[in-house]
Parts: C-alpha cells; structure tokens; sequence
C-alpha cells in the first residue's frame, strides 16, 4: 500500500521522527482555517505518485484567503492519473541543510538497504548517476537490525558526522518502519536540519509490501480507502482480480503474468494499444474468466477482447466452455480473439469455433487478428 | 542428462495433505518422481497418497533419507518451512508458495548463508522438471520431453508455452526451472546459467526473462565471458507500463537498468541472440518454424537432426 505524505507521517511521528505540525483539508475553508492556526503553510496535494510539485500541487501560502485560493486550485487536480482528494497544509521550515534518508530493497544483493546522503532534494536520482560514492550505504543484518556503530559509520560516511547525534536515532526509528510495518520504501527526502541543528522530516514517503497486509490489517483500515485511484482496477481488487488499466484499445486476458505481459508486447508489435489487462492466475476457471471479462469490459474504450490462455492442469475444452459461457452470459458484442494452447487444445478450439469464436493458431497471429478487427 | 533433479532425488513435501500439495504430488508421482515423505505437522504417523507423513522435515529426513524438497505452505509459514527445510539439511529446496513478504524472504537468504549446502528455488516459481524423470513443483509434463534443450525462466506460463512448442519442434528439454517471478529469490539466472554450463547433456539454452532487476544483465554478463550452449533470450514486457514509483530509492538502487531495453542489449553485446516473441525463441533454437505438431511425433533433438 502506498501511503500520502500526511499519513506516512502520522506513522513515522508515531515511531518518533520529528515531523512538523500540519493539518489535512478536504475542503478550500478548511485550508483557510488551518493556515490561519498555523501561520504561512505549504498547501500540498496528497497523491500516490511523485513528482507532485512540479505539476503545481505545491504552494507556499501567507494568508488564509491564499490558502483557500490554493486549495481551491488543488483539490480535485488531476496528478498523473489521481484525482487530488485532499491537501495536507504544512508549517514552512526554516531550512539549514536538506538530507537524503532513504530505505528500499536492493533487489540485486537480496537485502534492505538504508541510503543516507547530505544533498537531498528532487535531483538526487542525478546524483546516484553522476557521483554513486555521494551516498553512503548500509546493509543492515535483517534480523538485528543496524547497529550503533553501524549507523555512525553510515553518517559520516555521508560526510554528516557532525549532526550524527541527530541523526542516529531518526534513521533507527525509520529501520522501525521495516520491522513494524513491513515497509519496502521508506523515504525523508528532503530530512531537514534547522539553524539549531534539529532535524525535522520535510517530506515522507511510505510503501508497504502487498503481501504482508495480512499482519497489518489496521494501517489498511486506517489508511486503505482515501485514495480513489483507478475505479476499475478498484473494482478488480474487490474481485480478487490482478488487473492494470491501459490507454489503448484491446483488452487482454492471459494467465499468469509472464504471459499477460508477452501478450501486451505482441499487440503493440502488431499495432495496436492495450486497454488493460487481467491477469486470470493459473487455473483459469469458467467462473473466473467470466469475472475478468466484466471486468475488462467495464472500460469504455475497449473496442476488443483478447484472450491468451495456456491450459496446463486446466483442460482448453474446459477454458473454451467457460469462455463461451462468458460471453453469451454477458451478451459479449464486440470482437473477440482467443488463443488457447495446452492441454485439449485441439478439443478446445473446435468448441470455439463451433460457437463462432475463431481461435489464433499463435499469439502473434491472435494479437494480429485482435488489432485488425479494432482499428 | 539434468541438473539439480535426477533419479536418485528423494523428495518430502511440506504442506502434502492440503488441496494443493495433495494435487501436485500426484502429480510428481504419477510421472515418476520419488515422494518418499510428506510434513503435516500434528499428522506425524500417518499416510497420504501412500507417503509416510511425519511431523518436521527433520524427522522425514531421519527416516527416509529425503534430500529435495517441495513446499506448498501458505505465506505466512511459507518463509519458515524454507528455513527448516535447509536445516534437515536438504540440498534442493523449491519453494511453490506465491505472496511470501518480502522482509521474510530476506532474512530467509541471511539464513541461509549458514546452509551453503541448500539450493533455493523460488518463491512463487512453478518449480523445476527433468523431463521423463522428476518434478518438483506445478510443471505440466504432459508437455515436456527428454532432451538437450535447458530452459531457464522468471515466469510460469510462458515457460509451459516455451516447453510445448519446444516439444512440439521435437527439441527435447535436459530440465526446465522456474527461479520465480518475486524480487527476492534463491538461485538466480546466474546461478543456473552456470549450472546447465557444467551439465554436458545440454547443449542449448533459452532463458526467459521479465523487465525488473538486473539478474538477467548478470546472466548476460557469464554469458559473454564464453559458453559452450547455444543461447537464446527472449524479455517479457518490453512494452509494459513503468510502475507510478513514489520516492526516489528505487531509481537510485536500480538506475537505468532493469529495463526490457537494458537487458535485451546485455545479451547481445554478449553475443546471444534476443528472440521478439516465444515463437522466434524456439524457432532460433532449433533452426526451424515451431510447428505445431502434438507432442511425441517428432522426437529430433537439436545437435541431432
């Protein structure tokens, strides 16, 4: 799950790291009201995704009639697919020097690493680029935990040692998100040390893994529902469905997701654009492909379905007779492409065709077929 | 004639009365694979499918002399049956179980360390087959058959495609292994590269990557240092979406590479040819159109026709 800004830091405030005092608006008079509690905010718009400043969903506001005017502005701004639900409006800091304090997991070594830099900011990506060595990195014992003289080494390997009596804790207590949270990123970015030397969590970014939500039921609870997101691919959670919204035309189904992602490459090989695409597991069920069939048609752009299944333990005469269940019980009018292999294939095809579905002999002939019928 | 799996492997499976371990055990049975113990914990002294079930791995290693593993636990135990799999001292041990945490994966391969002896394959990987001798895993080997071609890949169906038209061509496979589409795994491209290197059965190899991590840029890299197989690759998801990241920690981690492009021009500027479409991958290997014959028909193998 990814978490806004405002909610990673209510947690990270929880494990103790300093975060300055804000408040969330869902209204332009609640902007107001807060700003004039708190004196001159930043007024910043709470989405998923980076890059929000640079799409004018940050200001800096004096006054609260400016900060209703920002909100006003904000809320409801389209950024990179997310529709802005609420802003967070946040006391302005008085800034000494921005630090890099980043947590991910390092696929290549298998580890959690903890990224610490003393020159934060958005173009820090340049910088990992241009000169790797400015940021120090360590790679915690996962089942300890870092230690003390571990995280000293960290520091003034950044060239930070002289703030490390600051900075020390607040990176253990951002270690914490990984054990109490099962965090996979975690990240202050700029982390802020003040005049006084104070440090001070200027932004927050949290993702926690997917697969560990079954240990973290209140977080989702907490946080599950603000963002709306894609409403099809919400839909699609609900039906435990993996599926991804596309800007093309064709709608995909496959099973499993090496196959599903092979099959999106041939319908753009062949010309086409994917709508979307679903992801119907190994199994691919009668009653699951229709699921993923209502699903993937919900999409208005849709203008044709193809499906690409491979039938191993699942028999292609069963696949078909599901498919051709689907699509009557969904009164199906647009085109449909089907390429089945595996297991009965033969017995499969000859259902479909049988039932007016003509059946690709290969996927790319099928996503040939699929981008011909939709243009 | 294989690698890791071969006649004398002696397979426990963890998680053998569930409706998925029941299933696929059969399965491994019925192709010949010797299942000689099952782990439920509580059902010690029983059978199941005419497997004694006993309850730790420990025991059924005692007792039946076990050395490969399957499991099929679900994630929240799945991490923990992998570790006590690698203390009984198993040296293969394939993980099936898809939606492990990934901060359990992690201290799995800390663990592990301590047990250089054990090879991981997966998690949420189909397994591995030694066509006409033994699985572990979800393989279907109905579509699968003896011969030189290793076959090395991230994902699950499109592995089985690779495998059938392969078969269909009448290019026999020497083991099939799915290292698992999750970013923390066991064996790696790397690691099983090497291993179908040393394995004088197999001549040809396709490795069947996925945009995400670099292990296939690594694969690439042994590669290009000289191989003896006749290599060909082939990258899913060269057109999918770049995920809506948040921070900026991945991209420094990761840099430019992990994309389709980054791997693709890994392999050949190692010298191994990059096929566009599984199709083109089989074709490339065994030097003709994959027809679309049924399985057992035609039973050239590459190097011999």
């Amino acid at each position: 799950m990814k978490l806004l800004e405002y909610q990673a830091k209510e947690v990270l405030s929880q494990l103790g790291i300093p975060i300055p005092s804000g408040k969330v608006a869902t209204t332009p008079d609640e902007a107001a009201r807060a700003c004039a509690e708190l004196g001159p905010v930043a007024v910043k718009a709470q989405v998923p995704v980076g890059g929000r400043g640079k799409a004018g969903g940050i200001k800096l506001v004096q006054t609260a009639d400016e900060a209703r005017a920002a909100a006003e502005q904000i809320i409801g701004m389209d950024i990179k697919g997310f529709r802005v639900p609420l802003v967070y409006c946040e006391t302005a800091l008085d800034i000494a020097q921005e630090v890099y304090l980043g947590f991910t997991v390092d696929r290549d070594a298998r580890a959690n690493v903890v990224m610490l830099s003393a020159h934060g900011g958005m173009d820090i990506e340049q910088l990992a680029e241009e000169s790797p060595e400015a940021i120090a990195r360590l790679y915690p014992n996962p089942w300890r935990g870092p230690l003390n003289f571990e995280l000293n080494q960290l520091v003034w390997a950044a060239g930070l040692g002289s703030h490390s009596r600051a900075l020390v804790p607040v990176i253990r207590q951002l270690y914490r998100a990984i054990t109490d949270y099962d965090a996979v990123t975690a990240e202050i970015n700029p982390l802020v040390i003040s005049k006084e030397g104070q440090v001070v969590a200027g932004d927050a970014k949290l993702e926690t893994d997917e697969n560990a939500a079954f240990r973290h039921k209140a977080l989702e609870e907490r946080y599950g529902d603000v963002v709306e997101g894609d409403p099809y691919e919400r839909e699609a959670k609900k039906r435990n469905l993996t599926y991804v919204s596309l800007d093309g035309e064709v709608g995909i189904i496959g099973n499993g997701a090496g196959l599903c992602m092979g099959t999106l490459d041939l319908v753009q090989r062949a010309g086409g654009r994917a709508a979307n695409f679903c992801d119907i597991g190994g199994g691919a069920k009668a009653e699951v492909v229709e699921n993923a069939l209502s699903v993937i048609l919900m999409n208005p752009n849709v203008r044709g379905v193809l499906i690409n299944v491979f039938g191993g333990i699942t028999r292609g005469d069963e696949v078909a007779r599901g498919l051709v269940q689907a699509r009557d019980s969904l009164n199906l009018r647009l085109p449909l492409v089907v390429r089945l292999s595996g297991t009965n294939e033969t017995e499969g095809r000859e259902i479909l065709r049988a039932n007016g579905i003509e059946p690709g002999a290969s996927g790319w002939e099928a996503a040939q077929k699929i981008v011909e019928m939709t243009r | 004639m294989s690698i890791l799996l071969n006649r004398d492997s002696r397979v426990v499976v963890q998680g053998i009365t569930g409706r998925e371990g029941s299933f696929h055990t059969e399965q491994m049975q019925s192709m010949g694979t010797k299942v000689v113990a099952g782990t439920s914990p509580g059902k010690g002294g029983t059978t199941h499918l005419g497997v004694p079930i006993f309850n730790t791995v420990a025991d059924a290693v005692r007792e039946t002399a076990a050395n490969a593993g399957g499991i099929f636990v679900p994630p929240p135990f799945a991490a923990d049956a992998i570790m006590e799999a690698a203390a009984a001292g198993l040296t293969l041990v394939v993980c099936i179980t898809e939606g492990i945490p990934i901060q359990d994966m992690i201290r799995v391969k800390d663990f592990l360390r301590l047990h250089p002896g054990c090879r991981l394959i997966g998690p949420n990987c189909p397994g591995l087959i030694t066509p006409g001798v033994a699985k572990i895993g979800i393989i279907p080997q109905q579509f699968s058959l003896p011969g030189h071609v290793g076959v090395v890949s991230r994902s699950g169906t499109l592995t089985y495609e690779a495998m059938a038209a392969l078969t269909s061509a009448g290019a026999g496979q020497s083991t099939i292994v799915g290292i698992g589409g999750d970013p923390v795994l066991g064996l790696s491209f790397w690691d099983v590269v090497q291993l179908f290197e040393n394995d004088p059965e197999t001549t040809h190899l396709a490795l069947i990557g996925e945009i995400g991590g670099t292990d296939e840029e690594r694969a690439a890299e042994l590669l290009g240092r000289g191989s003896r197989l006749k290599t060909v690759a082939f990258i899913s998801g060269r057109t999918a979406p770049e995920g809506k990241r948040m921070g900026h920690a991945g991209a420094i981690v990761s840099g430019n590479r992990g994309t389709a492009k980054s791997k693709e021009e890994a392999f050949s500027a190692a010298g191994v040819r990059v096929a566009e479409t599984t199709d083109e991958l089989v074709e490339m290997l065994v030097g003709a159109p994959a027809a679309r014959r049924p399985a057992g028909e035609h039973q050239t193998e590459p190097g011999q026709s």
